[in-house]
């Protein structure tokens, strides 16, 4: 089986007047179809960025992505066009990421008309209808402007349009942070709904574990552009290798009272270190409770511990 | 610091190249040219050799990229040439005009800023109140009103009421400063006016800004003049876009004087534009438009280089 | 494109509500903004009406009558061929909100494709987009709009192009400035990332909502274009004899029998002022009005 997204080595850095920020630094992974990863890591860790370059909406510096079996880094403008419908994106803010100009029917409609998907007007208009309510919203919905409407409103219309281009991967950029808790939770089970309905493949992007918890099938978890551990949800919750997701697990509140009180906290000291200038060695060290002078020069890769859970950690099988 | 300006100037170099390409290739699209005017006054026909001759004269009877290049070196040693109608060097058709022009523009910028200043901040004090609308009314005035007819109704004003009109032949201000002012305090006031609007309308709009700091609004109560001690150091950043819109009005009328001086018959750059253009003076032309140019792009350069000095956040843009 | 008609019903309804909404609110916060617009909209019925409420034939001369004084039958006198001052006042007006309002809209809206174009793409293209318009800003307005007309020659649509061009770079600053903030809106990167062409990406996506600055640059840009019609007609680079413009008005003959016959220096000229007057007050309160920044509390 053939995965329908590649990522290899994908390094992007951006230049600025002060240096060089290194946003994401040599990241792989692949998504099988149907697949849902968590793609986790506190703000700036380079998780969105990745997100941006699988979408080309940044150019990567280097590496690969094969999506469909196509290398996208090298593709024209035009040969891009045609990939680009089959690969869409939610975006996290949903009062910015709508056209305050359109109605939300325009909005829907539009990429159904330039790329031909739905051909006549009346046409399109039932399509638009259809596609409202299998987000869970009214026909009438059509004729709102965006600023009508509430935030999960919005954020329905914005599952709405990746869904009119009928994608096989959809990129959700932390899709629900903006949301109520409340809402959160609806979101989120519209997009699995969808997912078994069109067997759709989801890069779901979240600055925590408990949000992706839910929805992953595997999940990856990110520090400053590079992937720190990478395994099956099961295998992550359970047994996380890397101390940077055991930080970031043990900062997840546990459902259960009990479990709960024992919940041992691993407060990480300082800041996220500057990505203009990253550390030496293992970029984590600084802020690791169990690092050792090897790992303030070493860079550790990600290796895998069991086939299917790596980890960049020199010290993952001791820990 | 140092690292900027050398940028800005640098950046400088490609705009002035591009208006004087700009302004070569434009010259030569507009149709007909110096020859022909200068000989279409005589009815009896000039001879095709003659205009061949005169051409030659001129430089024009060689091909485009020749003339470009010739133009191309001369202004690369700061030489503007001749100019073709009089045949004087340019800069010496130049030097006069300049002084008037340069000397109407200042004392404009001097009734503006008298005028403005006082204005603008009394509004931004006296805001929502019958000061500030007569103000806003009278400066909103200032820009609808064309100043060369404001001029017209100065000469009217004089004729009518004084049986007097302003000298016309033009009198340098060190040979004798009271003739000179005497011709030129009506083009001034007529431009000043439309100038201090514009430089009113920013200071009021500054000032409130300045205004609209906490520390201020809790001094409302007290009197006028108590506000304008505590607003003191505050308008000095306050002041930047008011100098800003002064320097690029002045900049502007270094070529932007030609109807005022239509009206009051100065014989100033605008005026010479106007002619260069009509006889088709390709290279009095090209050194005008450079110089105005170069005016307002140095003048541009002094504002940002103001702003980058009180805000060294600018630099790094 | 279809969809906009098939929803257009019910969007329209409410943005004529949101409409009205918004004039009256303008009229009664705004008063000054009010008259303006009121003048405005006088200056446009005096124009479409010229003919009918025209006294007389503005092209028409009685050389019974030059130079008469005002009076009943001539209320703003007659110029030095004996034509009708108030008929060609208000012909007048014909030229100049059609100066005003063809430079201004076209020099406001091809000025705000160009500064949304350079903001959209960025990098080169901005970097030399900008320097092209530094080079046309440089060129004082009145002189290029003289470059244009002594190339072009005399004559309205001329007169339109003179003036438009130096607006364009004026328009493309603004709107470039507004276009950077909205490039980086998530709402112009979905369109990016639908595959959508970067032409429907400009004028579209981003080029509706630069909407504020336009509409401020626009109203800005009707006066500037009236007055400087008028400095141009002035200076005879402008429209041409017999056509009735204020600015050929005030030429020549006006300075000339400005002592003999004041009217017809003063008339033309305060048609102007109260032109442009009118479109500065009622631009200034839209201005306030559309940028929240820029309102005074």
């Amino acid at each position: 089986m053939t995965a329908l997204l590649e990522v290899k080595n994908l390094v992007k850095h951006f230049e600025v007047s002060r240096g060089l920020v290194r946003a994401v630094d040599g990241v792989s992974f692949s998504l099988e179809k149907g697949e849902t990863l968590g793609l986790v890591g506190e703000s700036g860790c380079g998780k969105t960025t990745t997100g941006r370059c699988i979408l080309q909406l940044e150019r990567a510096t280097s590496g690969s992505i094969l999506f469909e079996g196509r290398e996208l880094t090298t593709l024209d403008q035009s040969e891009l066009r045609a990939v680009r419908r089959k690969m869409q994106v939610i975006f996290q803010d949903p009062y910015s990421s709508l056209n305050p100009r359109m109605t939300v029917g325009q909005i829907i409609a539009e990429p159904l008309a330039v790329h031909g998907i739905v051909r006549g007007s009346a046409a399109r208009a039932a399509r638009v209808k259809d596609l409202l309510s299998r987000v869970g919203l009214l026909p009438a919905h059509a004729r709102r402007y965006p600023h009508e409407m509430s935030g999960g409103q919005r954020q329905r219309v914005g599952i709405a349009r990746a869904l009119a281009m009928e994608p096989s991967l959809i990129i959700c950029d932390e899709p629900v942070s903006a949301l109520d808790v409340s809402i959160q939770a609806q979101i989120i089970n519209l997009l699995e709904d969808l997912q078994s309905e069109f067997g759709l493949t989801y890069l779901f992007i979240a600055h925590d574990l408990a949000v992706v918890r839910h929805i992953s099938d595997r999940v990856a978890v990110m520090y400053l552009g590079k992937i720190a551990e990478m395994a099956d949800r099961k295998t992550i919750y359970d047994n996380p290798r890397h101390p940077y997701t055991k930080a970031l697990l043990s900062a997840v509140p546990i459902p259960d009272p009990e479990l709960e009180m024992k919940r041992e906290r691993i407060v990480l000291g300082g800041e996220v270190p500057s990505p203009l200038n990253p550390p030496s060695g293992c970029v984590f060290h600084p802020r690791c409770p169990i690092a050792v002078e090897r790992c303030t020069h070493e860079i550790p890769v990600l290796r895998d511990l069991t086939p299917g859970h790596g980890a960049a950690c020199h010290l993952a099988e001791i820990a | 610091m140092t690292k900027y300006i050398i940028k800005r100037l640098l950046l400088m170099i490609p705009t002035l190249l591009g208006v004087a390409v700009l302004i070569f290739f434009l010259m030569r699209v507009v149709p007909g040219d110096i020859v022909e005017l200068r000989f279409s006054g005589e009815t009896s026909g000039v001879s095709k050799e003659t205009l061949a001759i005169e051409r030659a004269r001129l430089g024009l009877d060689k091909p485009l990229w020749h003339q470009f290049v010739t133009y191309m070196t001369g202004l690369a040693r700061f030489d503007l040439g001749t100019s073709m109608w009089t045949g004087a060097p340019i800069h010496e058709e130049i030097k006069l005009r300049f002084a008037l022009t340069l000397q109407v523009a200042i004392m404009s910028t001097i009734i503006a800023v008298l005028l403005a200043i006082p204005l603008g901040v009394l509004a931004a004090l006296k805001q929502d109140t019958w000061v500030d609308y007569s103000v806003r009314i009278f400066s909103i005035a200032g820009l609808a009103t064309p100043s060369f007819w404001l001029g017209i109704l100065f000469i009217l004003v004089l004729l009518v009421f004084f049986k007097w009109l302003p000298p016309m032949v033009y009198t340098p201000f060190w040979v004798n400063p009271w003739q000179n002012m005497l011709q030129l305090i009506w083009p001034a006031l007529a431009v000043g006016y439309r100038y201090s609007a514009v430089a009113t309308r920013m200071t009021r709009s500054a000032m409130l800004e300045v205004l609209r700091e906490d520390y201020i609004r809790t001094a409302r109560a007290k009197g006028l003049w108590q506000k304008l001690i505590l607003t003191r150091h505050a308008l000095k950043n306050a002041m930047l876009p008011v100098l800003t819109v002064i320097a690029l009005e002045f900049a502007f009328l270094m070529g932007g004087l030609v109807v005022t001086e239509q009206v009051f018959n100065l014989n100033g750059l605008g005026l010479l534009f106007v002619e260069s253009v009509a006889h088709r003076d390709y290279t009095l032309t090209q050194a005008l438009v450079l110089l105005v140019a170069a005016s307002f792009i140095v003048v541009n350069f002094l504002v940002d280089l103001a702003y980058a000095w009180i805000d060294p956040r600018i630099r790094f843009r | 494109m279809a969809t906009v008609e098939t929803f257009a019903d019910v969007p329209e309804a409410s943005a004529a509500a949101r409409w009205r909404t918004f004039v009256v609110d303008f009229c009664r916060q705004r008063p000054l903004g009010a008259i303006g617009a009121a003048v405005v909209l006088l200056n446009l019925v005096v124009a479409a009406l010229a003919n009918v409420i025209s006294p007389y034939d503005p092209l028409a001369t009685d050389y019974g009558a030059m130079l008469a004084a005002p009076s009943r039958a001539h209320w703003l006198g007659t110029d030095a061929f004996g034509r009708d001052v108030l008929t060609r006042i208000l012909y007048g007006s014909r030229t100049a909100m059609l100066v005003g309002f063809s430079c201004a809209f076209i020099g406001a809206t091809l000025g705000a494709v160009i500064g949304v174009t350079s903001a959209y793409f960025g990098g080169k293209v901005d970097l030399l987009i900008q320097r092209v318009m530094d080079i046309f800003l440089s060129f004082p307005l009145i002189i290029l709009a003289l470059a244009v007309v002594a190339m072009l020659g005399t004559g309205l649509e001329n007169v339109i192009a003179a003036i438009t061009v130096p607006m364009i770079p004026r328009a493309a600053l603004v709107a470039r400035s507004s276009a950077l903030a909205i490039r980086e809106m998530p709402y112009v990167d979905a369109a990016r990332a639908a595959g959508f062409r970067h032409g429907r990406i400009i004028l579209r996506h981003m080029s509706p909502n630069v909407m504020a600055p336009y509409l401020i640059m626009l109203t800005a840009f009707l006066g500037q274009a009236i007055l400087l019609e008028a400095s141009l007609s002035f200076l005879g680079l402008g429209v041409s004899e017999p056509t009735p413009a204020w600015g050929l008005m005030l030429r020549g003959a006006a300075v000339q029998f400005a002592e003999s016959a004041p009217w017809m220096a003063i008339f033309p000229g305060l048609a102007i002022s109260l032109a442009v007057f009118a479109f500065n007050l009622f631009g200034d309160s839209l201005r306030d009005a559309l940028d929240p920044r820029l309102r005074t509390q």
